[in-house]
């Protein structure tokens, strides 16, 4: 019988022929990811197992990026313990301030995550690297030490849903509406233990930076990978990345699937999440009056090239709303630089937000951007769990870049077409 | 392994910013993070906890962000263990690595009220609700799981293996 995509990558990286939902298997991996908050608790354990070396040096990657540059003391003690682990070991593939990124940013760009990969992160967004053909999950730090030391992590099988998206998308409406539409239908634990698929002629039409972005929130429906098959599109984007070989794979026609749901998204609105949870979902125009304080344009999800161009195309010429504060944060240096090549920081700056170093700061109520007591946020991030911003009692509302935008300059929760 | 304590329960989709804020995060030591253990969707629990007690949720517990800070926090808090309708896999998986029990079982999440005292056999899968008299069974662990848990956690799991393989 035929296997999806998931399976297949799983079946190779376990040397087996075939396997099936539920089964259990050992894998062998290609990249075990940490940050500076998963990292240092992974290290201790690691260090526990009095191994000399980690298993591969190469695939080893360390992104100080979460508090990062260090917040405070304690981020500078956790940064710190990275740092001498990613020294003593000689990991390669250590990126300290001036080079870092928001990792699931950094590693598509660096090109450490490839097609066909295994790939497990002690970071809950790590399957953002399916958006480019790949295995990729999160898991937490012991499992990250274990891999560590062994190259190899256990996994069950996961049962693929089948997500088909028809149609052209209108303006303004990307991968941050589509996948936020998607929790929307089937809730925050819709895909639990599961891998979604994502194909259709509006997923051929994205970008592979809105591809990523749809890849980044399978966690919010409690997925275990999000997955995209390879097309021209990705292989032009890690060609000239790539410094080793990938295998480019696709689902079997005669695939077997938990279940196929399809949506036809060419009337598909910008969409809102409104507080507490991602699958709160409205389609903009049904938002109604919403003031706002602030206005957080980034992270991991967005904080992308293209998240910017869309961002600056609707605040160029216009000002941020005089009773808030815009926070852009491009998620790469590489990222940063692009932005003031093409002008776009300029246009930043000119309307009177604030442009940060590469950091996941605010998303998770770190810091650059804290919501006090009762203040609300329009957010390209992820997530809008109660205090996940700050104050228990401020609330986060998740949008894609271009209703951001929009409500930098309104003050309020907005509309694209209202700004133009 | 048999654990007796009294409950407290929370509704669906415990986040794991619910569990254990990322604002304090910037540390990993157990005993700091216990301090904050379910803080932003109860304030006053960590005082209000005793040892061996036991949380009770429904869906989804532990959704969200892959920190294991957030089984640390309730294990360090002196949690004994985590009844749920259903768990998140990172957090499932978080769980078993580092030794905190958990146990799947939709009736025994619906049913128990805050404040029944319930004992749990961690080894059968046996939940009696003491307050009620009730009795639930816990959807069981599959072998390898049960393997790792037998061991200890992962890491003890891996050394063994590791030692066995020498």
């Amino acid at each position: 019988m035929g296997m999806t995509i998931t399976e297949k990558i799983l079946a190779r990286h376990a040397g087996l022929d075939n396997v099936e939902p539920g089964q259990l298997i050992n894998a062998k991996l290609d990249v075990v990811l940490g940050n500076d908050i998963t990292a240092p608790v992974a290290i201790r354990e690691f260090e526990k197992l009095g191994m000399d070396q980690v298993f591969d040096k190469k695939r080893v990657v360390l992104v100080p990026d979460h508090f990062i540059p260090n917040k405070d003391i304690q981020s500078a003690e956790q940064a710190l313990a990275m740092r001498t682990f990613a020294k003593k070991h000689g990991i390669v593939n250590y990126f300290e301030v001036g080079r870092m990124g928001i990792e699931h940013c950094l590693l598509p760009e660096a090109g450490l995550v490839l097609p066909g990969d295994l790939i497990i992160g002690a970071d809950s967004h790590t399957c953002t690297y399916g958006a480019l053909g790949a295995f990729a999950t999160g898991v937490g730090s012991t499992d990250m030490a274990a891999a560590m030391a062994t190259g190899e992590a256990w996994f069950k099988v996961p049962e693929t849903i089948k997500f088909v998206y028809h149609g052209k998308l209108k303006p303004w409406v990307g991968g941050k509406d589509l996948i936020l539409h998607t929790i929307g239908d089937i809730g925050v634990d819709g895909a639990r233990y599961m891998a979604m698929e994502f194909t259709g002629e509006a997923i051929d039409d994205l970008s592979v930076e809105g591809r990523l972005t749809m890849a980044n929130m399978a966690i919010e429906a409690g997925g275990k990978n999000g997955i995209i098959a390879p097309d021209h599109k990705t292989l032009d984007y890690v060609k000239k990345r790539a410094k080793r070989d990938y295998q480019v794979l696709a689902s079997d026609p005669d695939a077997k699937y938990a279940k196929v749901i399809e949506y036809d998204v060419s009337e598909l609105e910008p969409v809102v999440s409104f507080p507490h949870l991602p699958e709160n979902t409205r389609p903009i125009s049904e938002v109604g009056n919403i003031t706002i304080d602030q206005v957080v344009i980034g992270s991991c999800t967005n904080g992308r090239i293209e998240d910017l161009r869309v961002a600056a195309k609707l605040l160029k010429g216009h000002k941020v709303h005089n009773e808030i504060r815009a926070i852009v944060i491009p998620g790469t240096q590489e990222i940063y630089r692009q932005a003031m090549t093409e002008g776009l920081v300029d246009i930043f700056i000119e309307a009177e937000a604030v442009v940060s170093t590469p950091t996941c700061g605010p998303c998770l109520g770190g810091y650059m951007g804290i919501l006090a007591k009762g203040e609300r946020c329009v957010s390209t991030t992820n997530r809008n769990f109660v205090g996940r911003m700050g104050h228990p009692e401020s609330e986060v509302y998740l949008s894609g870049p271009a209703v951001a935008a929009a409500s930098a300059v309104l003050g309020r929760i907005a509309s694209p077409e209202e700004v133009l | 392994m048999e654990f007796t304590g009294r409950t407290w329960k929370f509704g669906s989709d415990v986040d794991t910013d619910a569990i254990i804020p990322a604002r304090y995060l910037n540390t990993s030591e157990p005993a700091e993070l216990a301090k904050h253990c379910m803080e932003d969707a109860d304030e006053t629990f960590y005082d209000k906890v005793k040892t061996g007690d036991i949380i009770v949720a429904g869906k989804n517990f532990g959704c969200g962000s892959s920190r294991e800070h957030a089984p640390i926090a309730i294990k360090a808090a002196g949690l004994s263990c985590v009844i749920a309708f259903s768990f998140a896999r990172i957090f499932y998986r978080n769980a078993i690595n580092i030794g905190l029990p958990i146990f799947e079982c939709e009736e025994a999440a619906k049913d128990i009220a805050e404040g029944d005292k319930v004992k749990v056999d961690a080894d059968s899968g046996k939940i009696v609700n003491l307050t009620t008299g009730k009795e639930y069974q816990a959807v069981p662990f599959p072998e390898f799981m049960q393997k790792l848990i037998d061991a200890g956690g992962l890491m003890k799991y891996v050394a063994k293996e590791a030692k066995q393989r020498a």
